[in-house]
């Protein structure tokens, strides 16, 4: 990635490529993004559809891929209605406050071996750190909108960001005790190998709490209380309409592909390939299978994407008070108990793992 | 009984049952219709808007008996009549409110002449609400244009009555 860029602003002197490298990066990722939200709704939309056995949408293009480009249409031709005595402006950057966090955690996140905007050292701190941040944005557009329902949902959802950022915490201390770094590249090289040598199976219990602790954390089903539309109509962005409403949806969007590409990363070896370091491909015509390649990473991206719409499909949401349990009650004493474990593991030296 | 709950719960069984239901019913088939452009079969006995009959040689059938309007459960035909030229009884008034009528076919079965009748008209709509009234000229209109249709709807249905 690097090199194409290099030569293609090769006409340009060291000093603004410099600066002009990493914000190309940035754009073809934010992008790449935006899009990839787009065809997500569409997606989910579509699964939805089929597990309820109707078709989905399929009016706008063909097969209604265009169906996302038509409502985001509508919502930008839609006024921004801004409520009677509402704080107007932290009104208006609630919606980016939500948004920020979900685009910038992408900074460290490496795609394949090459493509990352920020190789920085302690890159898990800087991803639990914005990841936290996002619910300023719940938090405030409950506040600022001047209504009970919205006030409702930002507290709800306060309560649970607190309860399962702790979950995930934990659960990410397991992985970089496992992985030796903070750092994401470092992390996937120690999962070099196949599917066995992935930290899913030595840390299949925090695997399952992060994911959990991750749809908990983007708001989504089961865990929406935040919106809980039976109950408070939808939650914090009840009062949101046209532009500021997109918004929101986006950085949920974005902030569901940012759990999914953790999860992937952390768990199941990034771009690692499932068949690495088998004996039967290697001197066969499929040994092209083999090689780490961003492809992998799509592929489980799509598969924890797909759990997401899978879930919501599936279940009714939780109570409030049942959320609570699980995240205190249950999903941390898992993570506690297994990073002891794992610590038995190490020194018992079983395990996939170098031990450094 | 505590442990095997504890156990129940900590592999989450019931969760992946209902995944198992979801994920069965996301590879069905899927029977929904594209409406517009297709349409599932209508029955002969379809009862849909309204229309009213004549002869073949064009005369009116209908002998403003006012049976219909006496059997509508909506009040939805209004009628009036005067002897015509040919010293006949014929309707001068035969208005029906389509926002009264509930398509329940009892005029229908009332009337001796066979002369209101329901087609399998179903996709109408009007913008005004003055258009919700079908003048006796409208439904004579109606019942003229889809003739052949409605009779061949009676044919088939007559053995079955």
């Amino acid at each position: 990635m690097d090199e194409f860029l290099i030569l293609l602003f090769d006409f340009l002197p060291q000093e603004t490529l410099r600066f002009i490298l990493p914000l190309t990066k940035i754009l073809i990722l934010l992008i790449a993004l935006i899009l990839i939200v787009a065809f997500l709704v569409y997606f989910e939309r579509k699964v939805i559809a089929y597990m309820h056995a109707r078709i989905g949408p399929n009016r706008v293009g063909p097969k209604g891929w265009f169906q996302s480009f038509a409502d985001v249409a509508k919502l930008f031709l839609k006024e921004v209605v801004v409520p009677t005595n509402a704080d107007r402006f932290l009104f208006l950057t609630a919606p980016l406050l939500s948004l920020i966090p979900a685009f910038a955690a992408w900074a460290v996140i490496p795609l394949n071996e090459t493509f990352i905007i920020a190789d920085i050292d302690a890159g898990i701190l800087y991803l639990l750190a914005l990841t936290s941040f996002s619910v300023y944005g719940v938090i405030l557009a409950g506040w600022a909108s001047n209504s009970k329902y919205a006030f409702l949902g930002a507290m709800r959802s306060a309560a649970q960001m607190v309860a399962y950022e702790i979950a995930m915490g934990f659960a990410l201390v397991g992985v970089l005790m496992a992985g030796g770094s903070l750092n994401l590249g470092t992390i996937v090289d120690a999962q070099s190998g196949g599917i066995l040598n992935w930290f899913w199976i030595p840390l299949f219990p925090l695997f399952f709490v992060y994911f959990i602790s991750g749809i908990a954390e983007t708001n989504r089903h089961p865990f929406d209380v935040a919106e809980g539309e039976s109950e408070i109509v939808a939650g914090f962005h009840v009062e949101y309409s046209g532009a500021t409403f997109a918004i929101f949806f986006l950085a949920e969007y974005a902030n569901m592909l940012l759990i999914a590409t953790l999860t992937s990363i952390m768990f199941l070896g990034g771009w690692e390939s499932f068949f690495a370091g088998s004996s039967y491909l290697i001197n066969t015509s499929l040994a092209f299978l083999m090689e780490p390649s961003i492809l992998w990473l799509m592929a489980k991206i799509s598969f924890f994407i797909f759990i997401f719409f899978w879930l919501r499909a599936s279940f009714p949401r939780y109570r409030y008070d049942q959320i609570m349990k699980l995240g205190w009650k249950v999903l941390i004493p898992i993570t506690i108990i297994w990073i002891g474990v794992e610590g038995i593991m190490f020194l018992a030296n079983v395990g996939p793992w170098k031990v450094a | 009984m505590k442990i095997l709950n504890i156990i129940k719960t900590l592999t989450l069984i019931d969760l992946f049952q209902g995944l198992i239901v979801t994920l069965k019913n996301f590879f069905r088939v899927k029977v929904t219709v594209q409406y517009p452009e297709v349409k599932t079969p209508i029955s002969n006995r379809f009862r849909g808007k309204l229309a009213l009959m004549k002869y073949e040689n064009g005369e009116e059938r209908c002998i403003a008996c006012k049976l219909c309007s006496a059997v509508c459960p909506a009040n939805a035909i209004s009628i009036d009549s005067e002897e015509s030229e040919d010293g006949t009884r014929r309707t001068t008034r035969f208005d029906i409110d389509a926002f009264k009528c509930v398509y329940c076919g009892f005029c229908e079965e009332a009337c001796p002449v066979d002369a209101i009748v329901e087609t399998d008209i179903f996709e109408y709509h009007m913008t005004e609400n003055h258009q919700r009234l079908q003048t006796k000229e409208m439904l004579l209109k109606l019942g003229e244009d889809y003739r052949e249709k409605i009779v061949s709807k009676k044919e088939k249905d007559y053995l079955y009555k």
